[in-house]
């Protein structure tokens, strides 16, 4: 990098950064999601990539709809999207666990292809109702734009909307895993699942939930991506490899891990790929995390058990 | 015979997240001794065999065994230098026959390129027939090792490691869900496979460590709390004062 | 009467060592199918396409070994395919780029992509591809030494399960960026294409087609006896042993490390030489191959077929890839959704695959036509199974077939 001057230098990172900081949302995005099924149940969710798909495809749907039928909601469409996003994408989950992962709660790389089967046929039903091109969303008017921070920084409104929305959720998971009724429950099954249920709680139930509430929080996830990129049918499962590497980099069972893995992952992937190409900047990238991994494999974050 | 001292135990400390489960302890057990450590729940009883197999990693002190250090020697190698170690809850091959359990854990064809040209010779399945009867288990060799009771399980385990033929012999709560039948018999066991090798017993089962105890440890918090006698044990008053105010 | 006694008890000892005789009359069945009865049925093109689907057979039968019996999921075997399929397809491309052939390019004598992409000179790395004979040894050797480099660091930290299929098929994921990303050097996403002579000889003649395809068949029956051996000896044992009680395999004095490696390496070796028949047979090789898609596609072959049973595992890559390719031409649409149908159902409707549903219905059929014809023993036949003690248990008579996973 010999060539540039140093305010160039930090012109350039500010500007990676910021392209950085929109792949790092879509990571994290999904990663909170895949943090708590596969961090808190064991489960491995291969179809996590295609629950986003559907969170992004129902609010295109929504968009598609006030667009089309009632433009005066335009502005007003979604936080109405964001909600049935996550309803559907919930109530799918819900469906998922009842007649799948319940069966396979003791057999986790038996759970990996089930879902990954689960995967395709969703992707290929997303390819017959939405067609194999990708589709945007009409973004609302205060979505648009961007303001000018100096004159050679220019952030996108969508952008921050991302960033927003992203510290919302990551926070929101927080508190629902370690400062609610409910987190206790879900880490009481994790620790002890026979101890759990002999203390009252129905820990079936709990998995449901838990799994659906991950699922959930893929299809917010989903609904994010609309204001940064179009949909496709492969969309979510262009990032499930990526996002794992995340989960697992962090340390599954740690949020702060993940946030952090999720920012190193992208934005050296972004950094980098000024100075190399694309590709190559991703292979470093993820060729590093898998050194690391070898070297600690309980990832990042992870306490010292006693074993 | 060299030293009278077949392991030597000394400062071992270990720490998890600043918890002591084994604090500065020492402890010394002889040839052809047979040693029993009791304690309460949380002692750190089965952390100190841990320790000593290579399961846990010392932070501090030294496990001299015969004259190699322990500390930093990986599990297979502990094994291979004489040190047998039967878990809490018996950990068998379900899915292989007893005969098939037993050979397996004959101390031949340990690399992988050892095991894959491995032939079966006489005197191996002569060894396997005659450990077999030691554990009671001789007419039971065909069958799956998943079939067998509870204390056939821990039996055929106490068998696995007698045919490497250690010269320390750890059992972890050898008697624990035992009938009281099976219990005696294994005492008989004990007291018979003790005639050549040390063996360091772990139990709660007081009538049981009576029957075969030279010397009893008891552990409290990490630590020696009495040593000696299992009669001078029972008198000592600190010894139960831990006990009852647990 | 003794002699022929002791001789017939020899044979049956060799036997053993693979699986006993019901396992090695199954491989003869295979070896009929697919070198008698498929060449008669089936045109050039056809049998061509078959070889194709053989060359699955190798991952299937290595995965049988690492994921069924070591109870490791690599969801990275395309990257050892690939890797013997690139290191083939090298050899053929340096022979293909003669400086007579490219003579037109602006560096002749360097494979036609190198110089689109403005390489003026054969990169050192595909320097040792213009000997067959090393070639021969890289297609080994290559993946071998890279399966043993990640099995060591993981397998030595004791990293396994979940973490290990993960990391793999991250592993797959970086190689498929890697080659796409560097199409001067590999071919980039196309891959190695226009492959036509092995040493002089033209691999596009039908009757070329002929004898790779049954070069093919040869090197698949014979990696299939290995791995009987494999399982059927003490080391086979220790994988199960392993997978109940991995810590008592520990403390019986092995090092579990080196176990899990070898069985990594030897399904990566199997897998290579399958890549390296793919490329010679089909004439081309591609990072398609190489990723997490296919590699994953890899494991469902081995689950139809069964992910304990090594033939099964060959006839589950076969049939997968013939329903695959007559699906896909005429519903291609269909075909994805019966692909993650077959994933879902083979978890959790038949995990032990092909092999266990022809257990367990061929198992009540074969026991009635013992009972129905039996033949009167001779007394000595009975004396001599009881004589030599536990010599025919063979891990299938156990039941191992339980598909559980251990993690």
């Amino acid at each position: 990098m010999g060539g540039y001057t140093g305010e160039e230098l930090t012109a350039i990172f500010l500007m990676q950064g910021f392209s950085g900081l929109s792949l790092f949302c879509v990571f994290l995005l999904m990663a909170l999601g895949l943090a708590i099924i596969f961090g808190q149940m064991g489960v491995i969710n291969m179809a996590h990539g295609e629950f986003l798909t559907l969170g992004a495809y129902i609010t295109y749907l929504v968009s598609y709809l006030a667009s089309d039928t009632w433009p005066f909601l335009l502005d007003y469409y979604f936080p109405v999207a964001i909600a049935l996003a996550f309803l559907g994408t919930f109530i799918l989950g819900y469906l998922v666990e009842r007649f799948l992962i319940r069966f396979l709660y003791n057999r986790p790389l038996d759970t990996l292809l089930a879902t990954w089967g689960l995967g395709l046929i969703l992707q290929q039903i997303f390819r017959s109702v939405f067609g194999p091109r990708e589709k945007s969303v009409v973004l609302p008017d205060w979505l648009m734009g961007s303001f000018q921070a100096s004159d050679m920084v220019d952030i996108p409104i969508n952008g921050v909307m991302v960033v927003a929305l992203t510290v919302v959720m990551t926070i929101g998971v927080f508190f629902l895993l370690y400062r609610s009724r409910w987190g206790i429950k879900v880490r009481a099954t994790t620790q002890n699942r026979a101890m759990a249920n002999a203390a009252g709680i129905n820990t079936e139930k709990v998995d449901r939930l838990t799994f659906a509430l991950g699922c959930g929080i893929a299809g917010v996830a989903g609904a994010a991506f609309t204001t940064i990129a179009s949909t496709g049918p492969t969309t979510g499962s262009l990032y499930i490899v990526d996002t794992f590497l995340v989960v697992v980099f962090g340390g599954a069972a740690s949020l702060l891990g993940t946030v952090a893995s999720a920012f190193g992952i992208a934005q050296s992937q972004s950094i980098l790929s000024f100075f190399l190409s694309g590709s190559m900047a991703k292979v470093i990238t993820l060729m590093t995390v898998v050194g690391i991994l070898m070297f600690r494999p309980q990832g990042l974050f992870a306490s010292k058990v006693r074993r | 015979m060299t030293s009278p001292i077949l392991l030597a135990v000394e400062g071992l400390t270990v720490s998890f997240d600043g918890f002591k489960a084994v604090d500065d302890l020492s402890l010394y057990v002889e040839r052809n001794e047979v040693r029993v450590v009791i304690g309460p729940n949380g002692a750190g009883k089965t952390t100190l065999l841990d320790l000593i197999c290579g399961k846990t990693r010392a932070t501090d002190g030294s496990i001299k065994f015969k004259d190699t250090e322990l500390t930093r020697l990986a599990e297979d190698k502990i094994v291979h230098e004489g040190v047998g170690r039967k878990f809490q809850t018996p950990s068998i091959y379900e899915n292989l026959t007893v005969f098939q359990n037993l050979e397996l854990s004959y101390p031949k064809g340990r690399t992988v390129f050892g095991s894959l040209f491995f032939r079966r010779t006489p005197a191996i399945t002569a060894r396997v027939k005659e450990i077999a009867e030691m554990i009671y288990l001789d007419d039971d060799l065909e069958k799956s090792a998943g079939l067998l009771s509870h204390g056939q399980k821990q039996w055929l385990e106490i068998g696995m490691l007698l045919i490497q033929d250690p010269e320390l012999l750890m059992l972890d709560e050898p008697v624990a869900g035992m009938s009281v039948v099976e219990r005696e018999r294994t005492a008989e066991l004990l007291n018979r496979i003790s005639t050549n090798r040390s063996v360091l017993v772990i139990e709660h089962d007081m009538d049981f460590v009576k029957d075969i105890a030279h010397k009893v440890t008891v552990l409290h918090q990490g630590k020696v709390l009495a040593e000696g006698k299992m009669d001078d044990i029972q008198k000592n008053e600190r010894v139960i004062e831990v006990y009852l105010g647990h | 009467m003794d002699k022929p006694d002791t001789q017939a008890l020899a044979a049956s000892r060799w036997m053993d060592k693979f699986g006993g005789r019901g396992k090695l009359i199954q491989i003869l069945i295979i070896a009929f199918l697919i070198m008698v009865v498929l060449p008669l049925c089936a045109d050039i093109f056809r049998l061509n396409l078959y070889g194709k689907y053989l060359t699955y057979a190798f991952v299937a039968a290595g995965l049988v070994l690492c994921w069924g019996y070591g109870g490791i999921l690599s969801l990275g075997q395309g990257i050892f395919f690939g890797l013997g399929g690139y290191c083939m397809a090298m050899f053929l491309k340096l022979e293909a780029s003669s400086p007579e052939n490219t003579a037109i390019q602006s560096t002749p004598g360097i494979p036609d992509f190198m110089d689109w992409n403005q390489l003026t000179e054969l990169p050192w790395f595909w320097q040792p591809f213009h000997s067959f004979t090393l070639t021969l040894i890289l297609i080994v050797a290559v993946p071998a030494l890279f399966a043993f480099l990640i099995g060591f660091a993981m397998f030595k930290r004791r990293v396994g399960g979940v973490y290990f299929a993960i990391i793999t098929q991250a592993i797959a994921s970086i190689m498929t960026i890697l080659i796409i990303g560097q199409q001067g050097y590999t071919g980039g996403i196309n891959g190695i294409t226009d492959l036509r002579t092995l040493m002089g000889w033209d691999i596009q003649t039908d009757f070329a087609k002929y004898v790779l395809y049954f070069a093919c068949c040869g090197a698949l029956l014979l990696c299939l006896l290995a791995g009987q051996f494999i399982i059927n000896s003490r080391y086979g044992q220790l994988l199960i042993a392993m997978r109940d009680q991995e810590d008592r395999v520990r403390f019986s004095g092995y090092d579990v490390a080196n176990i899990k490696i070898f069985v990594f390496v030897a399904a990566s070796v199997i897998s290579a030489i399958g890549g390296a028949f793919f490329t010679l047979q089909v004439g081309f090789m591609s990072p398609s191959f190489v990723g997490t898609v296919a590699s994953i596609e890899m494991v469902i072959f081995c689950a139809v077929g069964g992910r304990l049973s090594l033939i099964g595992a060959a006839y589950g890559a076969f049939l997968v890839n013939l329903a695959k390719s007559s699906l896909s031409e005429t519903f291609p649409q269909l075909w994805v959704v019966a692909m993650g149908a077959l994933f879902i159902a083979v978890v959790m409707l038949f995990p032990r695959g092909l092999a266990g549903l022809v257990d367990d219905y061929a198992g009540p059929v074969r026991r009635w036509m013992k009972e129905t014809f039996k033949r009167p023993q001779p007394a000595p036949a009975v004396e001599k199974k009881t004589a030599p003690p536990a010599s025919n248990t063979s891990p299938d008579s156990a039941p191992i077939l339980s598909a559980q996973e251990s993690h």
